[in-house]
């Protein structure tokens, strides 16, 4: 479809290769330098961005903040709905716009079931489980909308989410007859803030426990192989016995569970619920976070480590953007800045132009000798 | 015999009036879109009755049909632009500054918004073309800066008062002989914005630019096949660049006609446009693939797109939420023609 990619990726071993080009080639190297860019900034202009203290916190609980809690904090929706995020672009080459409508409807449906269709509610009315399988049920059904428009009617992944990208909302606000619950319930705000007695917010810990799970997801099963396999060639993997069509309906679900497990972490952060400004704008983040990442948005192989990363760096940038006030209405300029910045220099053009302007002096040094 | 060609009495070679892709889903939509109205006559009578409710349509969404046209360029060579609803909130709400801070007049506005759109189109299109970066992610960056910039030139709502300006919004232009009585039994011709004529010029012209200019062409060529356009002589990245940046010029007139249609710079003006242009085009028979579409079948796409969500909200269901989510059905039910229509044809 498109002109020969060349892929800067290749990680090809050639000993000879000075180190500083073998470290461009890596497909870490843009968050990685990113990530380092954004360090080093803050240290210069101000060390105290990395300070991490206790406090305690309206409970009386001893509680860990600072920028960098906050950070690793924030993040986890967005790591995690770039790891499902990762696995759609890969099989599909292409990307699922309705994650943050979705979030809403896992939101909603979580809400519901625990306010028990009360508008407030000061206990849980359903168990805490029952309410989030409810709403990884509700996503993954999304998902599979989805993934059923993508795989067997053949429809761009990017419109075909655009349809539950305009409706995600509006369904949401119909779950809850457009209402807002609240739910005041301490129990359910313990995956958003803090557990009792654990200075380190919950959200990292669940983070981090839906990156141990897709590390052995990927290691011990075939997801990973088949998903690459089938971005990258779709019929010659129907020919090697792969059903093309269900991997991709598959990654789509997976990432319908990521997504409720997301919207799970947003509702709980504050037990209540703003249908059209919940996760705002969080598919863009979402899906620079696998650009950034190093991962072809065109599909086939991938890193969810990468996007991991990509999701942080994000997040890290914002957080710096908040520190210096910048307003939270005009951030998106900033971030786009710094954005295009990133993919330009990531650029197979960008890089080849460079790696020759590189070579031209020193030609030319050996020329005079 | 060959599939497509046929031989007529005299014995020539002529093409067998097999529809192309293209005349096939522009079709579809002009028929759904007939279908629709007629319905919505006959079932909810009315205010559809009235020559003026039509027209309204039109009035309301003159920019929506010149950011769609754009929309639809662009994706005929195969790209995508997500960056006009942001561009042309930025165009409100710096034109709305310029009339009321810094005295400006009809001309400073229209050349602000061609201007802003240009620079976008250009820096867009280069990054695109030039640098083989993936549009959705240029356009996406440009989407972020078009709606930051938005804040930074002004964070409230400014109301034009400027006298120039508002006499050129509230100019009429009456279309002869529609109209209909009103209750007192004057009757009242029917109308349409100064938006609208230049809306339509614009369909006119761009309809044109792609049936018959060679620039025109190329933006299908490359948009069904990058590397048999190349091979055909075509210059694929100036192609690719162009349609770009005639996006963004569009994108920033759509701004313009946005600002006369409300006559305000708010940072809400013009949000989900970029989602509302994609519908349209898509409704209106223009695949993301690239190669096939149509500017009149984007233009009856947004009549679709706007008559349905009236017909919904005539029917009581006039919460917010159905409009979108009947929106959303309707993507769904031509997504799923078109793709089960192709595919058929694929498989002859």
């Amino acid at each position: 479809m498109s002109a020969p990619v060349k892929n800067p990726e290749t990680q090809v071993r050639r000993p000879d290769e000075p180190l500083f080009k073998r470290l461009t080639r890596q497909q870490l190297f843009i968050p990685v330098a990113a990530l380092a860019l954004l360090v080093l900034f803050n240290l210069i202009a101000d060390p105290s961005f990395f300070a991490v203290s206790i406090n305690q916190n309206s409970l009386g609980n001893p509680v860990l903040s600072g920028n960098m809690v906050s950070v690793l904090d924030n993040a986890s929706e967005l790591v995690i709905l770039s790891i499902g995020m990762t696995l759609v672009t890969a099989s599909s080459g292409g990307q699922d716009i309705s994650v943050g409508a979705t979030m809403a409807i896992a939101g909603s449906v979580i809400l519901r079931m625990v306010c028990g269709g009360q508008v407030t509610a000061d206990t849980m009315q359903t168990p805490l489980i029952l309410a989030v399988l409810a709403g990884v049920l509700a996503t993954m059904l999304c998902g599979a909308f989805n993934g059923t428009l993508v795989a067997y009617f053949k429809i761009q992944p990017m419109v075909a989410t655009l349809i539950m990208y305009t409706a995600g909302r509006s369904i949401a606000a119909w779950i809850n007859n457009n209402q807002l619950p609240i739910i005041n319930d301490l129990g359910f705000k313990y995956a958003g803030t803090f557990l009792p007695g654990v200075p380190v917010p919950t959200p990292i810990f669940i983070t981090v426990l839906v990156i141990l799970a897709f590390w052995l997801i990927l290691k011990f099963t075939t997801l990973g192989l088949y998903t690459q396999s089938v971005g990258i060639n779709a019929n010659s993997s129907r020919l090697n016995g792969l059903d093309p069509k269900l991997i991709k309906l598959l990654t789509y679900v997976i990432l319908g569970v990521c997504v409720a497990l997301a919207g799970f972490i947003r509702v709980s952060r504050s037990g209540s619920i703003n249908y059209s400004r919940m996760a705002e704008n969080i598919e863009m983040d979402a899906i620079l976070a696998v650009a950034l990442g190093g991962n072809a948005l065109s599909g086939g192989k991938f890193n969810i480590y990468g996007s991991i990363l990509g999701a942080y760096v994000i997040q890290f940038l914002t957080t710096t953007l908040y520190k210096y006030d910048v307003p939270s209405t005009a951030l998106p300029a900033y971030k786009a800045v710094v954005v295009i910045l990133l993919v330009v220099l990531s650029a197979p053009v960008v890089r080849e132009k460079l790696a020759s302007m590189k070579k031209a002096p020193a030609k030319a040094a050996k020329e005079v000798s | 015999m060959p599939n497509g060609i046929a031989v007529d009495k005299q014995g020539r070679l002529k093409e067998r009036a097999a529809m192309s892709d293209t005349t096939l889903l522009l079709t579809i939509t002009i028929v759904v879109f007939f279908i629709l109205y007629l319905a919505a006559i006959l079932f909810l009578g009315g205010s559809f009755t009235k020559p003026q409710n039509f027209l309204n349509i039109l009035n309301n969404n003159a920019s929506l049909i010149v950011l769609s046209c754009g929309m639809s360029i662009v994706m005929i060579t195969g790209g995508i632009d997500i960056s006009v609803g942001g561009v042309t909130c930025l165009v409100c709400m710096t034109c709305a500054v310029n009339l009321e801070q810094q005295g400006g007049n009809m001309l400073t506005v229209i050349l602000i918004g061609l201007g802003i759109g240009l620079a976008f189109g250009v820096v867009q299109g280069f990054l695109v073309a030039h640098l083989g970066i993936q549009p959705f992610i240029v356009s996406l960056a440009g989407m972020f800066f078009a709606k930051g910039m938005t804040t930074i030139v002004s964070k409230e709502p400014v109301r034009v008062t400027n006298e120039g300006f508002l006499a050129v919004k509230d100019m009429r232009i009456n279309v002869p002989g529609l109209g209909a009585p009103n209750k007192l039994g004057v009757y009242i011709p029917a109308y349409v914005e100064v938006g609208v004529v230049i809306a339509l010029l614009m369909v006119i012209l761009l309809f044109c630019l792609l049936r018959w200019t060679g620039l025109g062409r190329a933006f299908y060529a490359v948009g069904g096949n990058n590397q048999s356009a190349n091979m055909l002589g075509i210059n694929v990245r100036r192609t690719k660049f162009l349609a770009h940046v005639l996006c963004s010029v569009l994108a920033g007139l759509g701004g313009v006609l946005y600002f006369l249609h409300v006559g305000s710079g708010d940072v809400a003006n013009g949000a989900g446009d970029e989602m509302n242009a994609i519908a349209s085009s898509i409704i209106g028979g223009t695949l993301l693939t690239g190669g096939v579409g149509n500017v009149i079948g984007t233009f009856f796409g947004v009549l679709s797109l706007n008559t349905i969500k009236r017909i919904v909200a005539s029917l009581g269901f006039d919460e917010a939420w159905w409009s979108n989510i009947t929106v959303a059905a309707m993507l769904c039910l031509f997504l799923v023609i078109q793709s089960v229509v192709l595919l058929r044809r694929n498989k002859k």
